[in-house]
């Protein structure tokens, strides 16, 4: 059911080279899950969220010092490989110093016709951020025109917002499939499911999810649910992960990630000034840790996905090096615990040990008292 | 037989009396009825200045490297951060202060000082979750200012105003959590002060252009750092007058801070505190570090001349201009710290390297010494482009890696070969061949 997710996932650079045949235009890459991805929409282009291929490199080296992350690291050798050799315009949100890296070698060693930088708030708990984000994405706007040679309209932000929505609205319903007692899609499935949608034409996306939403809803997966497990953390796409942790006797119901429901959780509000309206929609998403301060908005919102999914134990995933996960793992694990849910911590990198990590799965699955562990 | 008479600075001594008198003034406040307040040394020290004359900080930066330079110590606090469970990758200095904190150990003797609130500013990834740990632990009020709106050569006046709203917003929650009256007179007296002290200490760097140098490196450190303490404060802003007047002295006397000078060059990022020693291993060679971006730019403040060299930023005193009123000061606090150098690679490494060669240029260097340093990553944002971006312009480069507050990412025996070929390289020659197997 969900094949064609599949196909877009593992095979997103041939879908963008068939789409720019297609449509014309351009593909834009995004580094980040706060790109404002309705604005480059509007103008033509395809944006496409540029992820590691999580196999071993060394051309980075050179580039980005072994203390920043491996996911920063392993998103620059796609470009430094010229697996996005169609590409030719970059785009950078800012959030964290790791990924900042990848944008500005990417800038200085990947040929590309446009590169912006857009000044996303990092304090986002202050109504200032509203009026100066919206500033710096007329900003982009306009970048984006003088490049494009096209112009930006309202309506047509009003309709990619709207199309946006709808996919994440979509998206939603699948996610919500999974609070059932055996949910019918699996943690894999639905990681691949939000992870495709950061490569493909939202429209086509949109028409993939309306197909199976009625399917889905009377699917029953030939396999037990097991223990409910929440996944939170650091960017994640390792589906071999996930496909090991659900053979083990488990299934993976939510997630907090920028890679998951981080991506689609909030939509866009409409009020009558669109650039706002978007503006808004991006300041009010659940947080990335890096933009989660003075007061800490994401654990009450992580804590609320553990009780709607009805989970059983929460899995933390946290890059190596990455610094503002680091920064909220301990008081998230204490968070979790005192809330009555138990966690596994697990630091990945381009590649994951899951042999161990199986072990240490395992053994706390056990620790839940899932019986139908083996 | 020396090149260069050297001698010591006269103003050491009061250099050191008034860093300690800093910490001091911390530590009593509370008991003489005053405000004590915990932030980063790049938070805007003269907004709380304006809540009256008996207020007083503790910055995290160079209160962590002191921690780091006692290295029993260090160690102590390292593990306790360790032991809650913080990964051991995160910032140094950040390490270095929770462990302190939850020790309840002081690095000038007696018990951790708490805070009454933390006042922050966030530019990279760590600077706002610091604090917010900090406030959550202490179970004190917490406000940080975003500066991240891009490099000054792009300021506008929306990217400006975004920090100045949240400046003039800080000023209402400082006055909500202290109960006090906000005094904007005593805010407008220490942005006048931080204009002065940094831009005096930007002119003090420039004075190393001299040969000999007048001040190595491992000399200001002990002298940037009143700039990271209290740059607001008149205090500061004296002491950096006067210890230029005996620069400029020393300077015209050609008294050199390394009498066997003959080889220039500069490092990057904090040094590895633990281990200033490799200052003085460079000695034997007859080299000096005249300073480094970290040191002239950190606090710093500096401007391009019209004849394109690098010089101190003019202040609004020097300018004839006469701050009237909370906006007008928080205007050009604001502008004067978005102008700040350190600030600017954190959004395009190419800008770094940019200031890195003009200072080559312009301070006369041999070569470049990178610091590596695992400890902090936003001065090792874009390191490696750096590196790229100087070797490329022909100019003598090496690498060391170290970490600036946990001595066990420094590999000492490692670095100082690496130094030994660094300085074959550009020909230079043990001075006292028996020292190099001497302990450095």
């Amino acid at each position: 059911m969900f094949a064609k997710f599949f196909d877009w996932y593992e095979n997103r650079h041939d879908y963008a080279r068939k789409w720019l045949e297609k449509n014309g235009g351009e593909v834009v890459g995004c580094f980040c899950s706060y790109a404002p991805e309705e604005l480059t929409y509007a103008a033509g282009l395809l944006p496409v969220r540029v992820l590691g291929s999580h196999e071993p490199q060394d051309v980075t080296e050179p580039h980005i010092f072994g203390m920043f992350c491996p996911f920063c690291r392993d998103v620059l050798a796609q470009g430094l490989k010229g697996r996005y050799d169609y590409m030719k315009g970059i785009m950078l949100a800012q959030s964290c110093l790791h990924l900042r890296q990848t944008f500005t070698s990417w800038k200085n060693h990947v040929p590309a016709d446009y590169a912006f930088y857009l000044y996303v708030p990092n304090k986002l708990q202050t109504d200032h951020a509203r009026p100066y984000f919206k500033g710096e994405l007329e900003k982009f706007k306009q970048s984006l025109q003088e490049w494009t040679g096209r112009t930006i309209t309202d309506e047509a932000l009003k309709e990619t917002a709207e199309l946006y929505n709808e996919n994440r609205r979509l998206m939603h319903e699948v996610y919500h499939l999974r609070k059932l007692p055996n949910p019918p899609v699996t943690g894999l499935e639905a990681m691949v499911m939000v992870a495709s949608s950061f490569f493909v034409d939202k429209e086509e996306h949109n028409a993939e999810l309306e197909r199976i939403l009625p399917e889905l809803k009377s699917r029953r997966l030939d396999r037990e649910t097991g223990g409910r497990l929440m996944i939170v953390g650091s960017e994640n796409d390792d589906t071999e992960f996930v496909k090991m942790v659900e053979s083990v006797g488990s299934t993976v119901v939510v997630d907090d990630h920028c890679t998951g429901s981080r991506y689609f959780w909030n939509l866009t509000q409409f009020t009558g000034d669109i650039m706002q309206d978007i503006a808004n929609r991006y300041i009010d998403r659940p947080p990335c840790p890096t933009k989660d301060w003075e007061e800490r908005r994401r654990f009450p919102h992580i804590l609320n996905l553990a009780k709607e999914f009805s989970v059983d134990g929460v899995i933390l995933i946290q890059q190596k090096f990455c610094d503002p996960h680091e920064c909220d793992m301990v008081p998230l694990k204490e968070f979790l615990n005192s809330n009555g849910y138990p966690t596994l911590f697990l630091e990945f990198d381009v590649t994951v040990p899951v042999g161990q990590m199986k072990v240490r799965v395992e053994a706390f699955l056990e620790m839940l008292g899932v019986e139908e562990l083996f | 037989m020396a090149e260069y008479k050297t001698e010591p600075l006269k103003c050491w001594q009061k250099a050191k009396e008034l860093r300690l008198k800093y910490y001091k003034d911390y530590q009593e406040a509370r008991n003489k009825g005053g405000i004590r307040w915990a932030g980063g040394a790049w938070s805007f020290d003269a907004i709380p200045a304006g809540l009256g004359r008996d207020v007083y900080n503790i910055t995290g930066e160079p209160y962590a490297a002191s921690l780091a330079f006692d290295k029993k110590l260090s160690m102590e606090c390292l593990e306790a951060a360790e032991a809650k469970g913080w990964a051991r990758d995160l910032c140094s200095y950040m390490r270095n202060y929770w462990g302190s904190m939850y020790l309840g150990k002081y690095a000038f003797g007696g018990e951790y000082p708490e805070p009454d609130f933390c006042f922050q500013d966030h530019i990279c990834c760590s600077h706002g979750k610091w604090y917010q740990h900090v406030a959550e632990y202490e179970k004190i009020p917490y406000f940080c200012i975003d500066v991240s709106v891009g490099p000054y050569k792009d300021l506008d006046e929306n990217r400006l105003m975004f920090v100045v709203n949240q400046m003039h917003e800080s000023i209402e929650w400082l006055e909500k959590v202290t109960g006090r009256k906000y005094q904007d007179e005593l805010l407008i007296e220490a942005v006048e002060n931080e204009t002065r002290s940094t831009s005096t200490w930007a002119e003090i760097c420039c004075l190393n252009m001299a040969k000999p140098a007048p001040l190595d490196e491992k000399t200001m450190y002990s002298l940037y750092v009143h700039g990271t303490l209290a740059k607001h404060s008149r205090e500061v802003a004296d002491f950096y007058e006067e210890l230029c007047d005996e620069v400029k002295y020393r300077v015209d006397n050609r008294i050199a801070a390394v009498p066997d000078e003959k080889c220039r060059l500069m490092s990057d990022t904090q040094p590895p505190w633990g281990f200033l020693k490799v200052f003085r291993y460079l000695e034997k060679f007859g080299a000096i570090s005249i300073g480094s971006l970290y040191t002239f730019g950190l606090i710093g403040i500096w401007e391009t001349k019209p004849d394109g060299s690098w010089g101190p930023r003019t202040t609004p005193m020097q300018k004839g201009e006469t701050i009237s009123s909370r906006d007008h000061a928080l205007r050009i606090l604001a502008d004067w710290n978005l102008s700040k150098p350190e600030w600017q690679h954190f959004y395009d490494p190419n800008l770094k390297t940019e200031m890195m060669l003009q200072i080559v240029k312009q301070w006369q260097l041999d070569g470049v010494m990178l610091h590596l340093n695992r400890g902090c990553e936003g001065l090792s944002c874009g390191i490696m482009e750096n590196r790229l971006g100087i070797a490329k312009a022909g100019v003598p480069i090496m690498t060391f890696e170290g970490n600036m507050g946990d001595e066990r990412e420094f590999d000492e025996k490692r670095v100082m070969a690496r130094i030994d070929s660094f300085m074959e390289t550009l020909g230079m020659e043990m001075l006292e061949p028996s020292a190099k197997t001497a302990s450095p």
